[in-house]
């Protein structure tokens, strides 16, 4: 059975398909209108997120299909003490593919034990997010129509970012990219990213914390937020919260195509005043959240033998 | 320093000096009921120092677990006080059940009937990640 736990599941060749398969859902939406019609998504959300769930949700019925699931843990058997694998194996009983998040990193792979239908991993603690990497990749792609020789700035929380750490890894795969990592001392990127995907790989890459430095080589700007949820000391938190907060004055020297990305939700990192800059690009992303997720039911399906 | 010959059993020879302790607790050998002998800092040609562990019985040894420790280890069956069969290892691809995953936020911390899978990612540097949340194995 064909998963999606981890960015690095899909060769090169299977992430353009899909970029392409979502670029035609796109232009002919009435054409996959019913290509799910009588097939359930489950979507497992052990830990709470509005916008990942609902962009799946919205993803399964643009295909015609249903949704049924839980949004938090206390929701579930998991408060009773089940195990994610058992979970899953009961939920693969009432529905065709399954959506989950947890937030304890590697839960999707102790899910997919036994699992009869395709699981896709929602995010992992702060591990994996495969499919906001397909969103980035897909936003990259529309924004820039490459994904190869580009300069990507990821800036604020590197260390626990795991939407940072696999555009990391999918982008390191294709050629001429170069990667500028935006980060006070203590959120840089892990060890084993810097060790064993960029040096490595001899990825070009420079790690600083002068954003304003940074900018004007960028064709990328991927901001990211502090996440309080990942902290076990609260002052750790409170200190490195406002580390950067992009606001119109530091685009002053910004590329005039640069993109802005950002994963969303935002808390103040990103000032509500760039909103209005046309190079902000991140409620564009969250659209094509949406359509790279319809593209990546439909593969999973057709692997699975469920849909044509 | 005399420790008798053994009739049936297994000598694992080359242990890196200091690590014998270690591979003895990950075997489980305080476990046996038959006589285990550790012979720290022995003399060697080859390392100078080493260690052996001698057990007096033919077990189910973890092969991974000893070629997780140091790969250098020499297995030798011994049987009717003969060698009878002699093992260079090599570092395992995968090794389970042998270390825990420390990692406060990794799966296994809640779930601790999952399996302790640790695989191989470098093996130059020796180094094993967890399966499930890709720490690194301390």
């Amino acid at each position: 059975m064909r998963h999606l736990i981890d960015i690095m599941d899909l060769t090169v060749e299977e992430l353009d398909e899909m970029i392409a398969e979502a670029k035609d859902i796109i232009a002919q939406p009435e054409k996959y209108a019913h290509v799910c019609a009588g097939k359930k998504l489950a979507t497992l959300f052990f830990e709470p997120s509005t916008r990942t769930r609902l962009s799946f949700e919205a993803a399964m019925y643009e295909l015609g299909g249903n949704v049924l699931g839980f949004s938090e843990a206390q929701s579930s058997s998991a408060a009773k003490g089940e195990s994610v694998a058992d979970t899953i194996r009961t939920v693969g009983c009432y529905a065709d593919i399954i959506a989950m998040r947890h937030p304890k990193e590697g839960a999707p792979i102790a899910g997919t034990r036994r699992s009869t239908v395709p699981v896709i991993n929602a995010g992992d603690g702060g591990h994996n997010h495969p499919t906001q990497t397909l969103t980035d990749l897909l936003t990259i792609s529309r924004e820039k129509d490459r994904l190869d020789h580009l300069t990507i700035g990821l800036c604020g929380d590197l260390k626990f970012g795991r939407t940072v750490h696999s555009l990391i890894n999918a982008m390191s795969r294709y050629p001429g990219n170069r990667f500028v990592l935006i980060s006070p001392d203590e959120l840089r990127i892990p060890e084993y990213l810097r060790y064993e995907t960029l040096i490595k790989k001899e990825q070009d890459f420079v790690e600083t914390d002068d954003l304003e430095g940074a900018m004007p080589e960028l064709d990328i700007l991927y901001m990211t937020r502090v996440q309080r949820e990942r902290f076990f000391n609260e002052q750790d938190y409170l200190r490195l919260k406002d580390s950067y907060i992009l606001t119109p004055d530091k685009l002053d020297n910004a590329k005039a195509d640069l993109s802005i990305l950002h994963p969303l939700p935002r808390v103040n990192e990103i000032s509500v005043a760039v909103d209005d800059d046309p190079r902000a690009r991140y409620f564009e992303q969250v659209l094509n959240g949406k359509f790279i997720r319809m593209a990546l039911i439909l593969k999973l399906l057709k692997e699975a033998g469920t849909i044509e | 320093m005399i420790i008798g010959k053994i009739e049936d059993g297994i000598v694992l020879d080359h242990i890196k000096a200091g690590q014998g302790m270690k591979l003895h607790e990950i075997l489980n050998l305080d476990k046996l009921d038959c006589e285990v002998a550790l012979i720290q800092n022995a003399q060697s040609s080859k390392m100078g120092r080493k260690d052996i562990l001698k057990i007096d019985r033919l077990i189910d040894l973890n092969i991974d677990a000893v070629g997780y420790v140091d790969p250098g280890i020499t297995v030798n069956i011994i049987k009717d006080g003969e060698l009878a069969k002699r093992t260079h290892l090599d570092l395992p691809e995968e090794i389970v059940d042998i270390v825990k995953c420390k990692n406060p936020r990794c799966i296994t911390t809640i779930e601790q009937e999952l399996p302790q899978v640790f695989k191989l990612t470098d093996r130059k540097a020796k180094v094993y990640r967890c399966k499930y949340c890709e720490s690194k194995a301390k």
